[in-house]
């Protein structure tokens, strides 16, 4: 990645005011905020499928999001092909939701059933006001989302559609304005596992052809066959990022080892030692001071809940393997020296 | 001897406009003492009407034929009015999400103790000693009886569903889906819990799901339901390596592996209607192994071995 990366998102915050309740009011507590993302950077290059994966609220899906300007972050930069999307108003945001769309989990929520095929995929193009060849960029985008031929798509309702094929009618409405960078939040966690491996390759040929894909996943064995490279997140922050195979099979955060020895092999001879941590994902009003995962370490130090470890290039791992732990730093990064 | 035996099982549902749904087309089952069988499938297949036919709760425009034996006694013979008394007593169940299991305006523990109650087998003292026992059993603190299913997390909650569900001792545990709302860290605590009960009380445990590494890591064997019927059974190791039906095959397939290097691959198709009789194999339209007999006749479950059982023609000497 000698380029700069079509997306850069660096230091990103976002956080949402919690209701404090009448209790809360009545005391006059000032109101909360949860800080969904705190903190988040990383690069996606063109033709790269990087997985952001985590556990509910650990800020994936907001992170999504943000990158849209669906939700407004705090501070903190997003990039996207060298353009300031954080800069962007009006129009602007309308540009950007050109070059960068989004598809949802829920493939029997997110499409219209009033409408056909042809319009839900054609909805854009009129929001957008693109008016060259709107039947073509149809059936391209039809095409694409490995809806074969289209025209037999083209008249049909949602409801006569299968799970898979509406989730393939969304990717083709994110497709139809052709753009850069396609976020795929939980693309296939709705569907039948004998469906799932259709729409993932799609996502897979889209990254083949020059398309930047984000992919919110939870399950990390889609992210381990599927991603180029892993982000991890906990509580608001990426605590370890590489190529997937190296986050894989060699993880440097505690928290994404013990997350990865408990997923489950399909293979009941394949049953690794469990590391199962206690308790869940504290809530994002009251993350833990120092390093936010210390309260549930296996192998924290007392530093640790005093200094907050950046991403940093992971002692014997390979390059670009970076992980958020005092554990994993290359020796030359000491305590310190992060102090 | 089967604590759990499911003989023949069939369900049908009326529709309103007169038509009819087949859900669950002879199935036959059986889970001993102690023993963890899955019941896998996708969505339709029929799982989640078996098990609510087990339990008694289907709606009224079911019908059901065939036997249900808990421990020897008969569920099914005449109706609701004969599965009543079985239910939590005998046969109980984990609910899939836990927040909509509970109800959100009464404690956990007047939820725990209801069964009891109802079904009196403890007195209102003993009760309540008995819901601080299973709480501490859930690995929730016994003095958390008097919170509100929202005051907790989702993990804590689907505790609180299988403590409920074993509040009356039963023989037989059902779970639907116990963990499928839950983030995988918290599922494996979920799950560990289920089966160090399972293991402690010598539950038999029937546990639905279409998440076959859930059921390789917690199951002995497995049944796998295809439209309504049995397609395979066996024990998960054999399912894995050695699966006697392509979509047993076909399965495990398409479903990804951390570890594993294999590309995925999807089951084109989808499975047929269940609104009027299947003739010949369910899965043959979809099967990359389908031969003349397929399309023409159904195959009967064949005894592989003890253990092993398929509804395939290709292990039918007499068919290839």
């Amino acid at each position: 990645m000698s380029a700069a990366p079509l997306l850069e998102v660096r230091d990103l915050h976002v956080s949402f005011p919690v209701p404090r309740g009448v209790a809360g009011a009545l005391a006059r507590r000032p109101p909360e905020r949860a800080r969904a993302v705190d903190g988040v950077s990383f690069d996606l290059a063109a033709g790269e499928l990087l997985a952001l994966v985590g556990e509910s609220g650990s800020g994936k899906s907001t992170t999504a999001q943000a990158l849209l300007r669906l939700v407004e972050p705090d501070r903190g930069s997003i990039r996207l092909g060298g353009e300031d999307v954080l800069a962007a108003h009006g129009r602007g945001i309308r540009t950007l939701r050109r070059r960068a769309s989004l598809i949802y989990q829920d493939p029997y929520q997110a499409l219209n059933p009033r409408l056909r095929v042809r319009d839900v995929v054609a909805e854009a193009l009129v929001i957008q006001g693109v008016g060259d060849d709107p039947e073509g960029r149809v059936t391209r985008a039809l095409e694409a989302a490995g809806l074969t031929p289209p025209e037999t798509y083209l008249e049909r309702r949602p409801h006569e559609l299968s799970g898979g094929q509406r989730q393939r009618v969304a990717i083709a409405a994110a497709l139809v304005l052709e753009p850069e960078l396609l976020i795929a939040d939980e693309p296939v966690s709705m569907l039948d596992v004998s469906v799932r491996a259709g729409v993932l390759g799609v996502l897979d040929g889209l990254r083949r052809r020059g398309i930047a894909v984000l992919m919110i996943t939870h399950d990390l064995s889609t992210a381990a066959q599927y991603a180029d490279r892993i982000a991890v997140m906990y509580l608001g922050r990426v605590v370890e990022e590489g190529p997937a195979r190296a986050v894989i099979d060699d993880p440097q955060h505690p928290y994404t080892r013990a997350l990865i020895s408990v997923v489950l092999d399909a293979d009941p001879r394949r049953r690794p030692e469990q590391q199962i941590i206690a308790g869940e994902i504290p809530d994002a009003t009251r993350i833990p001071s120092g390093c936010r995962f210390h309260p549930r370490c296996p192998v924290r130090l007392e530093s640790c809940s005093e200094f907050d470890q950046p991403l940093g290039q992971a002692r014997g791992a390979v390059p670009e393997h970076r992980a958020a732990c005092v554990h994993a730093r290359a020796a030359s990064a000491t305590l310190e020296e992060t102090r | 001897m089967s604590v759990l035996a499911v003989e023949d099982l069939h369900v049908g549902f009326e529709l309103d406009d007169g038509s009819e749904v087949h859900a669950v087309r002879g199935v036959s089952l059986g889970v001993e003492r102690g023993a963890r069988l899955g019941l896998v499938g996708e969505s339709g297949c029929g799982k989640t009407t078996t098990l609510l036919a087990l339990m008694g709760l289907l709606p009224a425009n079911a019908w059901v034929s065939g036997r249900v034996l808990v421990d020897g006694q008969e569920l099914l013979a005449s109706g609701d009015a004969s599965a009543r008394p079985l239910r939590w007593t005998e046969i109980a169940m984990v609910p899939q999400g836990a927040m909509n299991a509970l109800n959100p305006v009464r404690t956990i523990g007047r939820q725990i103790a209801e069964p009891m109650l109802v079904h009196g087998t403890q007195s209102k003292r003993a009760a309540e000693a008995r819901t601080r026992e299973l709480l501490a059993l859930v690995g929730i603190p016994p003095e958390r009886a008097g919170r509100y299913p929202h005051e907790f997390s989702g993990g804590m909650r689907q505790r609180v569903t299988i403590a409920m569900a074993l509040a009356c001792e039963p023989k037989v545990l059902l779970a639907d889906e116990p963990t499928t709302a839950l983030d995988v860290m918290v599922q494996a605590q979920v799950l560990a819990l289920l089966v160090r009960l399972c293991d402690e009380l010598s539950l038999a445990l029937l546990l639905v799901t279409h998440d076959l590494p859930v059921v390789a890591h917690v199951c002995g064997s497995a049944a796998v339901m295809y439209a309504g019927t049995l397609a395979e059974v066996g024990p998960v190791d054999t399912l894995y390596h050695d699966p006697g039906h392509p979509y047993t095959r076909r399965l495990f397939e398409a479903t990804p592996e951390l570890r594993g290097g294999r590309p995925l691959a999807s089951i084109p198709g989808v499975p047929p209607p269940l609104d009027r009789p299947h003739v010949g194999c369910p899965f043959q339209p979809r099967c990359d192994r389908r031969f003349e007999p397929c399309p023409v006749i159904t195959p009967a479950l064949l005894q592989l071995d003890p253990q092993h059982a398929a509804a395939c023609h290709l292990n039918d000497p007499a068919m290839t």
